[in-house]
């Protein structure tokens, strides 16, 4: 029995991952849930978006990084953030202007809008493939650890190590800020309010003098700065490639439906819901075990539910089984 | 409901990928036009000759003309279907014209979206979800007044003293108040815009007898405040004994328009229509 290895173990492995995993998640969930709450349609091009947000952050930390810039012990990429955004901005309300608001205007059922969101999904998919290649880009620098292993190992003597790398307190730190603006934003500004009277409804809304083509403007810019922060975050703690930011749409849309699209808190809860399901499921418990369990009886195999390949299973079968029995998702979604 | 191949929504029930809420149901006024002042003498607000219907789909209005003079109260009734809540929304920017005007203090408005109608001073309380259930009553009354950039605590304090009530819940979201209580904040909603005109479309609707009674007391109240105010009603005999003019709409048109006290006593319309 050795209860402390046991915590680290699983603390290394486990909680603080999931921890970071779900705050991405978060981010790009509350983008879908914005735009499913204002625009009225599940955008399946988010996952591109957040592909196309985090290029854009790229490049600039190479040029950045080219002149020489940094931030010290900080990513580079923090300081190419706001042009990212600003471009992926750009690029939404482009895309905006020239396909969705023709549909707006027919008052689209909005299943159509639906099929619209994945022809423009599969043009940013070609954009960003196209500008940057198909291949695995790497864009951190500045301090690797806040933590690592070994000087854990050294300050606390004991024998399980643990890691806390910088992208990933990044990650958790910057996500707490983000949704913490979000919902200051919605909730005490008179645009914010103005967004969230909008989503509820439109009619009354448009007869409350309350422009819905700048709601919509305003929504674009906030989805590009959520979709490109966690892009950007998501890249620094994994890697960027194209191909894993089309994949990430089905983790998201499921912390979205998990929460209950059209509500902010059930994004939030739904990204740690999914992210902490998928790791515990995909883990090797055997570490933990062998350090919980009494002399002699330390498991001989991985324990380990699922492989990691499978980690998209577990998304799904979530997914599933909350559209079953509870439709409307844990926060019974709408109202944004 | 129309033609519209955009808006045959079949099979699309799925809420995880479709809001079956959908967007709003109103076709606005675009909104390019502007306002044009007019010569000649005209009421204070008319919608003249009004002929169109929703989006695409037929004509609803046929030459339908409704006004009211400055401070007084004009009441639109008819049977179902006869388009009363069409003209209030015509005259509101809330469908296209093929033909007619809408006319504001002398100024032609036609072309003026829904927004920049409630900026010249028209406010408007639709019949069903005419508050915003999410907000509380506060926000409510706070997006009531959102084109208004000056102080809007002393409305609200107006708006307070009209409907004691709202002031307890104001914390309370709008969707958990009675339906006599929501029909409150949608006449406060549309009051913080300090409005030139307010319309009412069937403010009574689907509340009790008791309720009704006071609504009615209140809407007298702001239209002595110098208000002007033009109403659709159900209840057409309590309506037109508070109305300075009335509307008998059929079909879309004008079937008889009076003073509401010679509508009540002509005996064709109570014939036809108030049931003897």
């Amino acid at each position: 029995m050795d209860p402390i290895n046991a915590i680290v173990a699983l603390l290394n492995f486990v909680i603080i991952p999931g921890a970071a995993y779900g705050a991405q998640l978060a981010l790009g969930a509350l983008g879908v849930t914005l735009i499913y709450g204002i625009l009225r349609f599940s955008n399946f091009a988010h996952g591109d978006t957040m592909a196309f947000g985090a290029m854009c952050t790229i490049l600039v930390t190479w040029l950045f990084q080219g002149w020489g810039l940094s931030l010290g012990v900080l990513p580079t990429a923090l300081l190419a953030l706001p042009f990212g955004i600003a471009a992926t901005a750009l690029l939404l309300i482009g895309t905006d202007r020239a396909v969705y608001q023709f549909y707006r205007r027919q008052k689209a059922a909005p299943v159509i809008l639906v099929i619209v969101s994945m022809g423009v999904m599969f043009i940013m998919n070609g954009l960003v493939r196209f500008i940057i290649g198909v291949n695995d880009q790497n864009f951190l620098d500045g301090e690797r650890f806040i933590i690592s292993a070994r000087r854990f190992k050294e300050l606390t003597g004991i024998e399980e190590g643990l890691a806390f790398k910088t992208s990933q307190g990044l990650t958790i730190v910057t996500a707490v800020i983000v949704v913490a603006a979000l919902f200051w934003f919605l909730n005490r500004t008179r645009t914010g309010k103005s967004m969230r009277a909008f989503s509820d409804n439109e009619d009354l809304a448009l007869l409350s003098g309350i422009n819905p083509e700048k709601v919509v403007t305003y929504t674009w810019i906030i989805v590009a700065g959520l979709a490109t922060i966690a892009g950007v975050l998501y890249g620094l703690d994994k890697s960027f490639k194209p191909f894993t930011y089309f994949q990430l749409l089905l983790p998201i849309f499921a912390s979205a439906i998990v929460g209950g699209l059209g509500s902010p808190l059930g994004a939030i809860a739904g990204g740690f819901v999914i992210a902490f399901s998928e790791i515990t499921v995909t883990y090797a418990f055997k570490k933990v075990l062998g350090y919980l369990a009494p002399g002699g009886w330390e498991p001989d195999s991985l324990v380990q539910l699922l492989s990691t390949d499978y980690k998209f299973a577990v998304s799904f079968a979530i997914l599933i089984i909350v559209l079953l029995f509870k439709p409307t998702g844990l926060f019974a979604g709408k109202s944004v | 409901m129309s033609k519209n191949a955009w808006q045959d929504d079949r099979g699309n029930k799925d809420r995880t990928i479709a809001n079956p809420t959908g967007q709003g149901k109103e076709f606005p006024v675009e909104g390019r036009g502007k306002a044009v002042r007019v010569e000649g003498d005209s009421p204070f607000l008319i919608g003249d000759c009004m002929t169109g219907g929703y989006g695409t789909g037929a004509d609803i209005l046929h030459d339908c003309t409704v006004a009211v003079e400055k401070g007084e109260i004009a009441v639109i009734v008819g049977p179902n279907g006869a388009g009363k809540s069409t003209a209030m929304k015509a005259v509101f920017g809330m469908l296209n014209l093929h033909s007619g005007a809408v006319r504001l203090d002398g100024e032609d408005i036609t072309g003026l979206s829904p927004q920049d109608r409630v900026a010249k001073g028209m406010a408007f309380v639709p019949q069903t979800s005419n508050v915003f259930v999410s907000l509380t009553v506060e926000e409510n009354l706070e997006m009531g007044a959102f084109l208004r950039q000056d102080d809007i605590r002393p409305t609200m304090n107006q708006v307070f003293d009209l409907f004691p009530i709202l002031k307890d819940k104001r914390r309370q979201a709008a969707g958990e108040l009675s339906g006599g209580q929501r029909q409150q904040v949608a006449v406060g909603r549309a009051l913080m815009t300090q409005p030139k005109v307010l319309m009412l479309d069937e403010p009574t609707a689907g509340v009790s007898p008791i309720v009704m009674d006071e609504l009615f007391d209140r809407i007298i109240e702001v239209a002595r405040a110098g208000i002007t105010i033009l109403m659709v009603e159900q209840n057409a005999r309590q309506a037109l004994e508070i109305a300075d003019k009335g509307y008998v709409l059929v079909q879309g048109g004008n079937a008889y328009t009076d003073t509401g006290k010679a509508l009540l006593a002509d005996p064709e319309v109570r014939r036809t229509f108030l049931g003897g």
